[in-house]
């Protein structure tokens, strides 16, 4: 059980305060503002050589290593496991100079949590469960709260629930909160990140609404999408998110994390996450505990980043063991 | 420890330097030493200065430094490339613009790279901003050149430019003024400026690459001297200047009573302003856009912070914790925010202004910052606390300084944001499009960037109001500053005498009063004018002098705002209503005009074409529409063509009521309110015209008109501050004299120098280009 044990990634969890719908009705974004801002911000900021390798390991620190398909088998889950044990060739790390790392934890679905709880024993590396009907979250009430408290029940330390979109389009904010108070309940110790679904809350407004009324209920992160929305992790919309929890902490006092997920391939990308975090919010938030990134294939290219710092030469995927 | 795990402790973010090494062979090839490129090739000079690297105070190259010489040849080779340039046809000239502007894409790295070295600049804003707005310039320009012959009939080009520019967009600016230039004809002799002039020497190499016919580009390095051997060389028809008040007011002097056209774009203390409803994360980002892109040396950077002040505290907090973040220090770092101080001048004079705000009472607050050691480097820094009556809320910086002040209401907001000398370019930010449009419109400067700022494209004018200067930079409304309306002239008529003769006339004697705010008013100096009329007999019209003309102007600015907010349409109207009471008046009228040496059919036939004039502008008055821009942005830019204000006219002594009526309709059309001066050779048919008006329902204070000797009164009217423009169509040394004497204000002049106009010619929309002044509002959008 999480609560038995030390945590991976500790940190003071928020526990929320009121639902304060004044603070959310006000808030305003201006897209092409933000749009502006994130398009300048990766060429405002760059990493070079050691900083490069070293904010690359950082960002496989980060990384919630995710399977989330309908033709997962204990086979593949397995495999990515032992990826989330050892995700850089020992090799490489060696010559890097550094102690092995893990990534930030293991994404996958209910039905594999017991697996990869099993799997990852003795790693320190937690299992995220998505959980209230993921991705569309729109299974009966019930059933989401005991989706939730099965999986903890199953070991899964963090649980990555969705929101109800509707409650979001349609202005219920009672709802939205109401709604996220009982997933953080039904989670106990476990750490509960918000997924918004941002490509199915049609503005950024909504975006920043929907993170506000989420960490007022509690949220431990705000994360993106499920990676099954057609547009998921964008900088604009990790720019809002990012900036309503600095506004958030300003104004409480509490930390909440970020987890940007779906559609982050490249290791240019998981850089230009991670410049955002320490501009938008400080150094606090280039750690597991409060970000992560959502991914899969994310780790296989900045593999290659880090073989083609060491060795100079241009990498292949195929000289890197599988996740 | 590895580095690589010191690292991933600390997460700093390491150097990322962009090599030099290019732009330093660039220099070494040339043996670290520059000539002047006139003609088509390069020469040497007798005395060369040393140009220095901001960032570590380094010596970068010599630059010659130019003299007479130098000049007079630069001119001679221009003046003599410019017919065949012309002659070369749109087509032709559009395929070199088009050729400029792929070289500088092939080159752009080496041109950034060589920017930031000069001038201290970080060379993200070289590469990702200045650059590709250059290219993006001359390929627009390519286009206007195809398009002159067809689009500005009545247009020619100036012939030869002298261009002036300076220090802190060095390649852009010599784009913005070499562009349009070479696209409507003309041939160009440009000044960079001393501190920064190595990337218009690449830009020369590559005329010469492209084969630019010789001559049609010149640059002539040099300081403030050679700059002067330009303004003052009589075979230049144009200068244009982009640089500080102070300078652009000894130009303005300089150039006066001379054919020279003259374009400024000038300082300012642009105000930022932040509603309580904005996306105030989005206004803090856009604060970093404005007073800290290269390091706040840049004219139309927002330096004048008002925020509502229930949001201000929340503002002033966002903006300290945004500040901590910016990172100064090594220009040709990429991942620097501020660079390097152009030079140590700046650098003390920054520190100096600082200081002295400081000492009146502002708040400072400046985060630590590690400078590299050598270079000029200054913190970013915001002071609060400030007043507008503090020196900092008044003088531009020329720093990475925002002065912060705050506002209760919309209506404050503009009363502060127009509360300065200058109008060069302002930011607003609301999310609410009511108030976003309605400020936009009130706000007195060139460009107003709604939720943006230091937006710039090739399609849009830029420029200023007021002490900002004239003349827009850019877009259609920037190519008439490099193409000469084709004036329609004619020989001017001798105008009559005014020596009295005794009266011989029974008539019951008439007082010719003044039209001042509505009312007739007696001079204030209580003397009159005699004329001497020709059936026989004499008229008394009133002598005005200066305070006669306080008066009106006081009139004619009480009535400016209210005017100029009138509806178009109500104004068309009223100047409908103003034909008909016109042609209702035709008996004195045409007494008027006959008393003064015109024959009968002479008189009715002025009055006709006055009537159709009257109808002319009528119907412009609610058609002279903005435009909107197509910039690559998703957005509007939508031009608004505002009246300039009160503005003063001389008017033309020949066709005294059409004369006086076309060279006044215009600004009144257009919304401006006038003080009239009409020529003391016959004032009696503006005279008749006072209850013309009186009856046409004009709100009080649109039209005044002074009687008396245009010479005794012109240079009031030039001197004082609270007009906004003068036309002047009476004598050349009375137009020079006004030309010079509008420094105080740098209002603008149109002087016609001694030229006498076909009144009988259709006005075309020059006139209503003259009476308007461009404003550019920029409006991104986004659901």
């Amino acid at each position: 059980m999480a609560s038995t044990e030390t945590r991976a990634h500790p940190h003071t969890r928020n526990p929320g305060i009121p639902l304060d719908l004044d603070a959310v009705e006000s808030i305003t974004v201006n897209r092409s503002a933000t749009e502006r801002r994130a398009a300048t911000l990766p060429g405002r900021r760059t990493v070079k050589k050691d900083w490069q390798a070293a904010w690359l390991l950082r960002a496989i620190q980060c990384i919630d290593l995710t399977t989330l398909s309908g033709d997962d088998t204990p086979g593949n889950v397995h495999r990515l496991c032992a990826k989330a044990r050892n995700p850089v060739n020992t090799e490489i790390l060696a010559k890097l100079g550094v102690d092995p790392i893990t990534v930030g934890a293991v994404c996958v679905y209910h039905q594999y949590v017991e697996d990869c709880v099993r799997n990852l024993e003795g790693s320190g590396i937690p299992v995220a469960a998505v959980s209230t009907g993921f991705p569309a979250g729109l299974s009966p009430f019930r059933e989401r709260i005991h989706e939730i408290k099965a999986s903890v029940a199953a070991g899964a330390s963090e649980i990555d629930i969705v929101i109800t979109r509707a409650h979001v389009l349609k202005g219920d904010w009672q709802a939205l909160y109401g709604e996220m108070q009982q997933f953080r309940e039904a989670c106990g110790e476990a750490h509960v990140k918000a997924i918004l679904a941002t490509g199915e809350l049609g503005t950024l407004t909504n975006v920043a609404r929907a993170s506000v009324v989420c960490m007022q209920a509690g949220a431990d992160f705000i994360k993106t999408s499920t990676g099954k929305e057609p547009v998921n992790a964008t900088i604009p919309v990790g720019l809002v998110m990012t900036r309503m929890i600095r506004n958030y902490q300003q104004q409480t006092g509490w930390k909440v994390g970020f987890k940007p997920a779906g559609g982050i391939r490249t290791a240019k990308q998981s850089l230009d996450f991670l410049i955002m975090m320490k501009e938008e919010l400080g150094d606090a938030w280039l750690s597991p505990s409060l970000f992560r990134l959502g991914a899969s294939t994310l780790l296989s290219d900045i593999e290659r980043q880090l073989e083609h710092f060491i060795t100079g030469r241009y990498s292949a995927y195929n000289r890197h063991a599988m996740g | 420890m590895s580095k690589v795990s010191e690292i991933l402790n600390s997460m700093e973010y390491g150097p990322a330097p962009e090599t030099s090494q290019p732009a330093i062979d660039w220099i070494n090839e040339h043996h670290g030493k520059f000539g002047v490129f006139l003609g088509g090739s390069w020469h040497s000079t007798e005395t060369f200065y040393t140009s220095y690297c901001p960032a570590n105070g380094n010596a970068l190259a010599q630059i010659a430094q130019c003299g007479s010489k130098e000049v007079d040849a630069a001119v001679s080779s221009a003046r003599s490339a410019q017919k065949d340039w012309l002659a070369l046809g749109g087509e032709g000239r559009s395929r070199f613009l088009y050729a400029i502007a792929r070289q500088i894409q092939k080159h752009s790295r080496l041109f950034a790279v060589l920017e930031t070295l000069d001038n201290g600049k970080p060379i993200r804003e070289t590469r990702d901003i200045d650059i590709p707005l250059v290219a993006r310039h001359f390929y627009y320009h390519a286009g206007w050149a195809r398009l002159m012959d067809s689009e500005f009939p009545n247009y020619e080009s100036v012939g030869v430019c002298g261009q002036i520019i300076p220090w802190n967009f060095p390649l852009l600016m010599l784009c913005w003024k070499i562009a349009p230039a070479l696209a409507m004809g003309n041939t160009v002799i440009l000044k960079p400026a001393e501190f920064t002039s190595l990337t218009a020497l690449l830009f020369a190499e590559i005329c010469e690459q492209i084969g630019l016919p010789k001559g049609v580009v010149n640059i002539v390095t040099g300081d403030g001297e050679t700059g002067k051997l330009i303004v003052n060389n009589p075979g230049i028809d144009k200068i244009a200047f982009t640089g500080s008040t102070d300078v652009g007011r000894i130009l303005r002097k300089a150039t006066a009573g001379t054919p020279k056209k003259l374009s400024l774009e000038l300082g300012g203390k642009s105000p930022f302003v932040i509603f309580e409803d904005a996306d105030l994360d989005s206004a803090v980002e856009g604060l970093v856009d404005a007073i800290w892109f290269n390091q706040g040396q840049v004219c139309c950077a927002g330096s004048r912070l008002l925020v509502q002040e229930g949001v201000a505290e929340q503002v002033y907090k966002k903006i300290r914790q945004r500040m901590d973040k910016l990172r100064v220090g090594d220009p040709l770092d990429k991942a620097v925010d501020i660079g390097a101080i152009v030079d140590k001048v700046q650098l003390d004079r920054i520190d100096e202004l600082v200081k002295q705000g400081v000492a009146e009472g502002a708040e400072i607050d400046q985060p630590t910052c590690n400078f590299p050691a050598g270079g000029w480097y200054y913190p970013p820094t915001l002071l609060t606390g400030v007043e507008p009556a503090s020196t900092v809320a008044q003088i531009e910086i020329f720093g990475p300084v925002l002065v912060a002040m705050t506002f209760r209401t919309p209506a404050e907001a503009v009363a502060l944001a127009n509360n300065t000398v200058y109008g060069l370019a302002s930011s607003v930010w609301t999310q609410n499009l009511d108030i976003a449009h309605d400020i936009a419109a009130q706000i007195k400067a060139g460009t107003v960037w709604v939720n943006c700022s230091n937006q710039f494209d090739a399609s849009v004018g830029f420029g200023g109001y007021r002490e900002s200067g004239y003349g827009r930079e850019g877009g259609r409304e920037g190519l008439f500053e490099y193409l000469q309306w084709k004036t329609p002239t004619t020989s001017a008529k001798k105008p009559p005498e005014i020596k009295p003769t005794k009266s011989e006339s029974n008539d019951l004697d008439r007082t010719h009063k003044m039209f001042i705010g509505g009312k007739q008013a007696r001079p204030d100096g209580a003397y009159s004018i005699s004329l001497n009329l020709t059936p026989g007999g004499v008229a008394e019209v009133s002598q005005g002098n200066r305070k006669d003309i306080r008066n009106a102007v006081e009139a004619a600015d009480n009535a400016a705002l209210g005017w100029a907010n009138t509806a178009s349409f109500t104004r068309a109207q009223i100047l409908y209503y103003f034909a008909e009471n016109l042609e209702a008046a035709s008996t004195q009228l045409k007494n008027a005009l006959t008393q003064r040496g015109h024959s009968e059919k002479q008189a009715q036939e002025e009055l006709e074409q006055a009537v159709e004039r009257v109808l002319h502008y009528a119907a412009w008055a609610d058609k002279y529409e903005g435009t909107v821009h197509q910039v690559p942005m998703r957005g509007l830019v939508y031009t608004r063509n505002e009246p300039l204000g009160p503005v003063g006219v001389i008017a033309p002594s020949d066709s005294p009521l059409l004369g006086f009526l076309s060279s006044t309709l215009p600004l009144i059309a257009m919304g401006n309110t006038v003080v009239v001066v009409p020529s003391e050779h016959n004032p009696l048919p503006a005279v008749e015209l006072y209850r013309v008006i009186e009856a046409s329902d004009f709100p009080t204070g649109v039209w005044n008109i002074v009687t008396g000797f245009q010479a005794e009164l012109e240079k009031t009217i030039a001197e004082h501050d609270g007009l906004q423009g003068v036309w002047h169509f009476g004598t050349a040394e009375g137009g020079s004299l006004t030309q010079a004497a509008s420094i105080g204000n740098l209002k603008q002049t149109w002087c016609q120098l001694g030229k006498t106009i076909d009144w009988t010619t259709t006005p075309d929309q020059e006139w209503l280009r003259r009476a308007t002044q461009v404003k550019n509002v920029w409006v991104p959008y986004g659901a």
